[in-house]
């Protein structure tokens, strides 16, 4: 059913969908919203999950570890300082093999302090065993949920599932989402049945200790899960297609543009809406422009991203994340996907904008193209502001 | 001791653990419809260590603070199961992982009032990595990050309160135990997984290597702890002291001198007498002297 409905909102309607047996929150903005309804949700009854209110976010991904393996589906929700704090866990939770799914409303870290959006948080994370698929817009954002369950639960998988939403943008944003029925949920997403749980009736111990004898080859199942993850995503989008009339390719990258452009953007996220606006615009002009969106940030999906821009010409990468002193996220796998290939891009520059809650308008994807020349640029900033950038404020 | 099937033999211990005694005396008195959520530390580290394990009941380690978080997530699950009334929860670690790092975990877990009993096995240091100071570490304590010497005779602090803090919590039981007394261990765990709500017991673990001492004098140093005062055995319920060891107390440095880590301490006069003060505080306060 179509509603008119904040991001958050969504968010949380779909989670009870879900049933999840234990949710375990912190609050930090821009997550509160998702949480919020969620206890209320609980407190109304409408929800049968038990709601644990934690001292910090270090403890909710501790909770919801313990309660994903004691069997039971869980749910946490966090943003920025609140995913770093939990960092230690999060990784934990990887190589425990325990199918938890989080929501990370994408916002900036600190110093200095900002609550805003850009996805430098989630993005700081991406070596730590997780799936993280980046929503353009709410449908989305309510959509991946879904799959991300599906996807963690999965016996094949086994892994937990980051589903990243810019904060504000999207998290605070009224849309019109079709909010999946209860009923095709059940259908698409059966309930959780543990390859393993903590059950006096079956002794197991988890967590042991592995010495040089055996810790490597926990981390190559993991990476070979992730990489073949890339198929089991396209395969249950499909799935997810059929039950909902949705129309998603493989969830991988979506290609805008992109067949015959001489300039292509990569990005991520909600930004991609207004890339797509100004393709648009510039497509009328006769200008032969395009976007690529990266969906599925880890695993990343280098083979399609090869076969979507291999004929392109230039590529623009902007990242709304910096690898201070070095080439920022995005473009690093770009570059790493063409590298000793026979085709590919003659030009991948790096852009980097939209950091702390700066908007990335129309005007800053235009001179994204415009600044996307035959000579290669590497994490150039747009968008900066040149009267705050005198000799004793670039230290 | 026969085998137990709840904790096996087998598992890597330094011969004459007190950890390892008592962790074993907790799983059988709490039987195995137990879940345990561990901490990092020793006890961890020597019974599960891959492909083996010496738990008989369901056990999980996470990270070196969080098993009190982990735990609230094991009992909220059991509660959505609806298995709780049939099943005990148990988070357990090192006075490190109890007092300092994970401190804050434990709070949350008493203050949220889940239905779990956190043991700490204190064995006042840092073992696992090579006896540090801890915030549960004596005051005077010789450790390798609290050294003594010419300016220093050791640790500078006395013990963090931890029962107090957990006390302050408003949490329906609160016992301190020893190693040096297993039943009176034994019938505490039993109680305490009798009371619904979280409960914390703080057992005292003789570590010979830690504390310098034979390994076949665990039990008289772990007692010797306690007949000074300097280790009271009480039991809180419902804030009121019910229960305490009662003793005729014998001078601390009958226990000093039985561990290198106090070494230093035994030609200074002064810095005895400090200790004393402290057992004899611990007498007073807690009413610990037999009476004749």
């Amino acid at each position: 059913m179509k509603e008119f409905i904040e991001g958050s909102h969504a968010i949380a309607q779909i989670i009870k969908a879900c049933q999840p047996g234990v949710i375990s929150a912190y609050p930090i903005t821009p997550q509160t919203h998702i949480v919020e309804d969620l206890a209320q949700l609980v407190a109304n009854g409408e929800l049968k999950a038990q709601f644990v209110n934690v001292e910090s976010e270090h403890s909710a991904a501790s909770v919801v570890l313990g309660g994903s393996a004691t069997g039971v589906r869980v749910y946490t929700a966090t943003s920025s300082q609140g995913l770093f704090y939990m960092q230690e866990v999060v990784f934990n939770i990887a190589g425990m093999r325990l199918p938890v799914v989080m929501t990370c409303a994408n916002r900036a870290i600190s110093a200095p302090i900002n609550i805003w959006n850009d996805q430098q948080d989630s993005i700081s994370l991406r070596d730590a065993g997780w799936v993280q698929i980046y929503a353009e817009d709410n449908q989305e954002a309510v959509d991946f949920h879904l799959i991300a369950y599906r996807l963690a639960e999965d016996k094949r998988v086994m892994l937990p599932v980051m589903v990243c939403m810019d904060g504000f943008i999207l998290t605070h944003g009224m849309e019109t989402v079709d909010m999946p029925e209860q009923e095709k949920v059940n259908k698409f997403l059966p309930n959780y049945k543990p390859l393993y749980k903590l059950d006096p009736a079956e002794p197991t111990s988890m967590g042991l200790l592995a010495d040089p004898d055996y810790y490597m080859e926990t981390r190559f199942a993991i990476q070979e899960t992730l990489k073949a993850s890339l198929g089991y995503l396209s395969e249950i989008s499909q799935e997810f297609n059929t039950v909902f009339g949705r129309n998603y390719k493989d969830l991988l990258v979506e290609e805008y543009q992109t067949k015959d452009a001489d300039k292509v953007i990569v990005a991520m996220g909600s930004v991609c809406g207004t890339i797509k606006e100004a393709v648009d615009q510039q497509r009328a002009k006769g200008k032969k422009v395009g976007l690529l969106r990266v969906i599925t940030f880890r695993p990343f999906p280098y083979a399609r991203v090869y076969e979507a821009l291999k004929d392109v010409p230039r590529v623009a990468v902007l990242d709304k994340a910096v690898s201070l002193g070095a080439y920022a996220p995005i473009a690093v796998e770009m570059k790493a996907a063409f590298y000793g290939k026979k085709k590919g891009p003659k030009v991948i520059s790096s852009f980097v904008g939209g950091l702390g809650g700066r908007d990335i308008t129309l005007e800053s994807i235009d001179e994204v193209f415009r600044r996307l020349t035959a000579k290669e640029v590497n994490s150039d900033f747009i968008d900066l502001k040149p009267e705050l950038l005198k000799e004793d404020t670039r230290r | 001791m026969e085998n137990s099937p709840l904790f096996k033999s087998g598992h890597t211990a330094c011969a004459g653990c007190g950890q390892a005694i008592a962790a074993r005396l907790v799983v059988e008195a709490s039987g195995a419809n137990t879940i345990i959520a561990n901490n990092t530390g020793c006890l961890e580290v020597f019974s599960t260590k891959y492909p083996e394990t010496a738990w008989g009941v369901p056990w999980i380690h996470s990270l070196f603070e969080n098993a009190a978080a982990v735990a609230s997530g094991i009992e909220a699950a059991l509660i959505y199961l609806g298995k709780k009334d049939t099943i005990n929860v148990i988070a357990q670690g090192g006075d490190g992982s109890t007092a300092d790092i994970g401190l804050q975990a434990l709070s949350g877990m008493l203050e949220r009032g889940h239905d779990i009993l956190y043991v700490c096995y204190d064995n006042e240091a840092y073992m696992n990595t090579g006896v540090q100071r801890s915030g549960l570490t004596p005051f005077d304590t010789n450790t390798t990050t609290s050294p003594s010497g010419a300016r220093s005779s050791g640790n500078i602090r006395p013990k963090k309160p931890m029962p107090e803090i957990c006390l302050a919590h408003g949490i329906p039981y609160v016992a301190c135990a020893s190693a040096g007394f297993p039943q009176d261990l034994t019938r505490k765990v039993k109680k305490a997984i009798s009371i619904k709500g979280p409960k914390y017991i703080q057992v005292h673990v003789p570590c010979p290597l830690g504390w310098r001492h034979e390994t076949n004098q665990m039990l008289p140093v772990a007692k010797l702890a306690v007949e000074t005062g300097l280790y009271p055995l009480f039991e809180y319920e419902n804030g009121v002291l019910t229960g305490r060891k009662q003793i005729t107390p014998k001078p601390v440095e009958e226990y000093l001198k039985t561990q290198g880590r106090f070494k230093h301490l035994l030609n200074n006069p002064e810095e005895i007498k400090k200790i004393q003060e402290i057992a004899d505080n611990n007498i007073k306060k807690y009413n610990l002297r037999l009476e004749i």
